[in-house]
C-alpha cells in the first residue's frame, strides 16, 4: 500500500483583508472499484470521500468527492485572510481513517 | 451503473480476444450514465429552474490526452459577503459510470468564488458545473471534452 501523505500550500503571512490562494493535494490511489490489477483482479472501490479546510474552528470549505475525482485528489480555493490564525486540512477515506494537516497564517 | 459485466481480465487478455470474438462488445458493455441521468440529477438541484449561464467561468482542456486526470476550474462572478455568497459547485460528468464527480460546500470566508480540482473522464462527454447561490437561484456552464485515453481503469 502505497503512504498517504497530505501536503498544503498556505502563505505564512498575509496582509489583512488579502485574498490568498491554497493548495492541496493528498497522494492516494482513489481506486474507484472498477479498474483491474495485473493479475484480473478488481481493485476494491477505496477513496477519499470527504476534504475539509477551516480557519480556526470555522469551515471555510468542503468537498464531497467521487469515484470520478482523479488519484492523488488535488484542490485549490482563495480565502480572505482576516486575523492570524491555524488552517487545518481534514480527508476522509472510506474506511473512515482521517489525514489531517495544519498551517499558520500570520497577518502583519 | 450496477451492470459492470465486464469480466475480469487483464487489457492485454482482452486484447487478444479482439481478433477472436470481438471484445468491443464486452467494453461497451460498462454502462455509463449518459446525458438523460445527468439532466436528471441537475433537474434534482435545482429543483427545474433554469440556471444562469453568465456566471461561471469554467477553465476545461478542449482535448485531454489522458482521461486519468482531467483539469477543470471554475470562477464565479459572486461577492462573497455574508448574504450573497455561493453555497455549492456540483460538478457532474454525463459520461462516466456515474454523474457526480465533486460537490464543493463553500462559505463566505473564501472572499472569492473559485477553485480548481482534477477529474477522470472515461471517453469525449460534456462537463457540467452547476453553482447554488445563497439566494437560491442557481448557475450552471457546460463544455464537452474530447478524450483521447479515457481514464476509468479497466
Amino acid at each position: 500500500m502505497t503512504k498517504v501523505k497530505p501536503r498544503v500550500k498556505v502563505p505564512k503571512t498575509a496582509e489583512a483583508g488579502e485574498i490568498v490562494e491554497i493548495k492541496t493535494l493528498i497522494s492516494h490511489p482513489m481506486h474507484s472499484g472498477r479498474a483491474v490489477d495485473g493479475d484480473g483482479n478488481l481493485i476494491p472501490r477505496r477513496i477519499i470521500h470527504s476534504f475539509r479546510a477551516s480557519f480556526n474552528g470555522t469551515e471555510v470549505m468542503s468537498v464531497n468527492l467521487k469515484p470520478s475525482v482523479s488519484a492523488n485528489p488535488f484542490f485549490t480555493f482563495p480565502f480572505k485572510v482576516t486575523e492570524s490564525g491555524t488552517f487545518d486540512f481534514i480527508w476522509v477515506e472510506d474506511d473512515g481513517t482521517e489525514y489531517k494537516k495544519s498551517a499558520k497564517i500570520s497577518v502583519g | 451503473m450496477q451492470t459492470l459485466v465486464l469480466k475480469p481480465i487483464s487489457r492485454r487478455k482482452a486484447l487478444s480476444y479482439l481478433g477472436v470474438a470481438g471484445a468491443s462488445l464486452t467494453l461497451s458493455s460498462i454502462a455509463f450514465a449518459g446525458p438523460d441521468e445527468v439532466n436528471a440529477r441537475i433537474s434534482a438541484i435545482t429543483n427545474g429552474a433554469a440556471g444562469d449561464d453568465t456566471l461561471i467561468t469554467l477553465d476545461l482542456p478542449e482535448i485531454a490526452e489522458n482521461g486519468n486526470a482531467v483539469k477543470v476550474a471554475f470562477d464565479i462572478d459572486s461577492p462573497m459577503t455574508a448574504d450573497n455568497y455561493v453555497k455549492a459547485v456540483h460538478i457532474l460528468a454525463d459520461g462516466n459510470p456515474e454523474p457526480d464527480v465533486a460537490t464543493f460546500n463553500f462559505s463566505p470566508h473564501m472572499g472569492a468564488c473559485y477553485a480548481s480540482t482534477r477529474m477522470r473522464l472515461s471517453k469525449t462527454q460534456n462537463v457540467h458545473v452547476i453553482a447554488a447561490f445563497s439566494d437560491g437561484s442557481f448557475g450552471n456552464a457546460s463544455a464537452l471534452v474530447k478524450v483521447t485515453i479515457g481514464g476509468c481503469g479497466g
